[in-house]
């Protein structure tokens, strides 16, 4: 079965995130970026399924800038067989993006699609819901845990109230959650082989896609900052100020 | 002219800073405090393949140059593990590049994979206490028996031979007197270090306090001629060849720690608080942070001009002992001005940076002191006088 993955290219968590100073969005030039961590996930649960013998080839897509072909690289240093990189210097909404993979995945007929449930720059959660309606196959989403079949999969999620655990046929969209694995680091001969797998470069206009976005940004702003907080004496004050103050009890 | 790492090369930084990031300050705070070689660090990075970066594919290695080594050294070295984790691996990364060039087919298949694979540890027997710096009146004698040399003498700083299991040595096997230039008297050897035959002593020193440097004795040690490392009388000019690569790899470690020191620097003058606002905030403050931060780019700069000469095949004798003294000169600066910055704190072990301070004081001093850089720069940069 082939597993397609997508993988974003964001600004590194570890960044601490600046507003542009004009308002109309936030900092990137000069700024660590990398794979979105939830992607990162994406990856390496596919990997583990084609070491499991499950998978048999691994296919990561980013979308973006030139850049976006070292998140692709990384993806191959982890495992992943080959790359396919859709340049546009556009602004891409969850929308196209999922527009741009499904698309994709009637050409490449993948028996499952790994993304991560939501990037860490827009936390938008919502590319994999897209992707599985337009695609009109079965979602399973916040993915804790999965166990592939020939035919379909059992996956366990992250829910409200505690895990749900769900079968669903294939072809299926998958979204991880921060439990479902923990990413391996690319070792130096893994990384040594990704430069010699192969990345296709195509663009939205070659895949039919227009991507021209349909929400406007109005105002980025930096959150309000919090005001420190008090040190109470007591548990008698505490209930106090609970009651009278912050009036919860 | 290109001042950006590639794709390769910034995978290196990120995949080697994500193992670093398992050993995290308080680990190497407990190895300063107790000693004991960081074997689970070491091992982690073996097993990801890290030890093999500029070794010959053939032999299980990447085939990188310097320059990847450099930005590997300098990734342990600059998230904290300073050079109780750079030492921890620097000999196994660049010191068998003599035998990767002048070993036989069957030397290299031997020694190169178990070292790559961190089965193996290796450690540097060149200087001694009787020689210093001038390296052409070393005395350990390996004096030739028919199959083999019997090698005697003695050697300091040996880092790493406590837990060793070879080590790549540097002996006479021409008296001083019978060679007109005393330098081509000298043989390399790679060699098990025979503990039966060989003594270590550890010695007590300021900082690394994990990765032990030693004195080491050695008596009646057999050495079979298979472990001579190319022909005999041409050492000196072996380890020579490997003199730039290491001084390359010394200076990104003492960026490395420069920069860690800095980072600490600049987060805590953000946040300590006196006189009601915070300490970052007077140009006292800023302006040696902001010093070292040019010093230690500018440093950077030459070391990997000079990691990008050797890659490429030509000489840069001068720009990698620059770069050496450069960066040992600006972490130096660096680690002391972070002590200085953090206060009465900057002297606290929990503040991590006395133990920078600590530590880059080795990249002043070894494997070359800045006069001895100063005095070769001189001579063949600037055409005076040989002075030494
Ligand atoms: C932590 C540590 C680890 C080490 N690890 C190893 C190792 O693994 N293997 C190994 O072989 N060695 C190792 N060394 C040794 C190191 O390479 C030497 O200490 C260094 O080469 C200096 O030699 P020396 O200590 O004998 O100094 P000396 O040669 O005694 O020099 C003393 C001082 O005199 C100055 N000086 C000497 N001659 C001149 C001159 N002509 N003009 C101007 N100034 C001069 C020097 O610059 C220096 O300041 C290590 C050292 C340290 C501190």
């Amino acid at each position: 079965m082939k597993v397609l993955v997508a993988v974003k290219r964001v600004v590194d968590y570890n960044v601490k995130i600046r507003v542009k100073s004009d308002n109309t969005g936030v900092e990137t030039a000069n700024v660590k970026m990398s794979m979105n961590p939830f992607d990162e996930i994406g990856v390496e649960e596919a990997v583990r399924l084609k070491e499991a013998g499950k998978a048999t080839e691994i296919v990561a897509v980013s979308m973006g800038p030139q850049a976006c072909q070292e998140t692709i690289r990384t993806a191959l240093a982890m495992g992943a067989d080959r790359g396919i990189l859709v340049l546009t210097d556009a602004e891409l909404q969850p929308l196209a993006v999922a527009k741009i993979l499904k698309v994709l995945c009637d050409k490449e007929q993948p028996g499952l699609v790994i993304l991560g449930k939501q990037a860490i720059d827009d936390d938008c959660n919502q590319t994999g819901q897209m992707l599985a309606a337009l695609l009109d196959w079965p979602q399973a989403t916040f993915a804790s845990k999965l166990e592939l079949g020939v035919s379909d999969a059992r996956v366990t999620r992250e829910i409200d109230g505690g895990l749900e655990t769900i079968t669903v046929t294939l072809p299926a969209v998958l979204t991880t959650d921060l439990r479902l694995n923990e990413p391996r680091y690319a070792s130096l001969p893994n990384i040594m082989k990704a430069k010699k797998k192969p990345i296709d470069t195509v663009d939205p206009a070659s895949l039919g896609v227009d991507v021209a976005p349909r929400l406007s940004t109005l105002k980025v702003n930096e959150p309000a900052k919090r005001q420190a907080g008090v040190k109470v004496a007591t548990v008698a004050d505490l209930v106090a100020k609970l009651k009278t103050e912050a009036k919860v009890i | 002219m290109d001042f950006t790492f590639n794709e390769t090369q910034e995978q290196i930084r990120e995949s080697v800073a994500r193992i670093c990031a398992d050993f995290g300050d308080d680990y190497w705070l407990e190895r300063d405090r107790e000693g004991g070689f960081p074997d689970d660090f070491a091992k982690a990075i073996a097993q990801a393949g890290w030890l093999g970066v500029a070794l010959p594919e053939a032999y299980g290695g990447a085939g990188l140059g310097v320059t990847e080594a450099a930005i590997l050294v300098q990734t342990i070295a600059q998230s904290g593990a300073g050079f109780s984790g750079a030492s921890a691996v620097h000999i196994n990364i660049f010191g068998l590049n003599p035998v990767a060039v002048h070993g036989t087919e069957a030397q290299k298949k031997a020694w190169l994979p178990p070292m790559i694979a961190g089965k193996e540890r290796a450690c540097f027997g060149v200087t001694e206490p009787n020689a210093g710096l001038d390296t052409s009146r070393i005395q350990t004698r390996a004096q030739r028996q028919g199959d083999r040399y019997i090698v005697n003498g003695q050697k300091i700083w040996t880092s790493t031979a406590q837990s060793a299991q070879k080590i790549l040595l540097l002996a006479r096997t021409a008296p001083v007197e019978t060679t007109p230039n005393p330098l081509n008297g000298l043989s390399l050897f790679y060699t098990d270090l025979d503990r039966k035959r060989v003594t270590v002593k550890e010695i007590e020193k300021m900082g690394r306090k994990a990765v032990d440097s030693n004195m080491v004795f050695i008596d009646n040690l057999e050495v079979p001629v298979e472990h001579r490392i190319g022909e005999e009388g041409k050492g000196f000019r072996y380890i020579l060849e490997g003199f730039n690569p290491e001084r390359i790899l010394i200076a990104a470690e003492a960026i490395g720690l420069g920069r860690a020191a800095l980072r600490r620097a600049a987060t805590y003058a953000k946040e300590r608080v006196v006189f009601g606002r915070p300490i970052g905030q007077n140009q006292a403050i800023q302006h040696p942070l902001a010093a070292c931060w040019a010093e230690l780019e500018a440093a950077n700069l030459m070391a990997f001009k000079a990691a990008a000469l050797y890659d490429a095949g030509q000489p840069c004798g001068a720009e990698a002992n620059a770069a050496k003294y450069l960066a040992a000169e600006a972490g130096y600066k660096a680690c002391e001005t972070a002590v200085m910055v953090h206060g009465g704190m900057g002297y606290a072990k929990e503040y991590h940076v006395e133990r920078y301070f600590r530590e880059i004081l080795i990249a002043r001093l070894a494997p070359v002191s800045r006069e001895l850089i100063l005095s070769f720069l001189a001579e063949k940069v600037l055409d005076l006088p040989k002075s030494y």
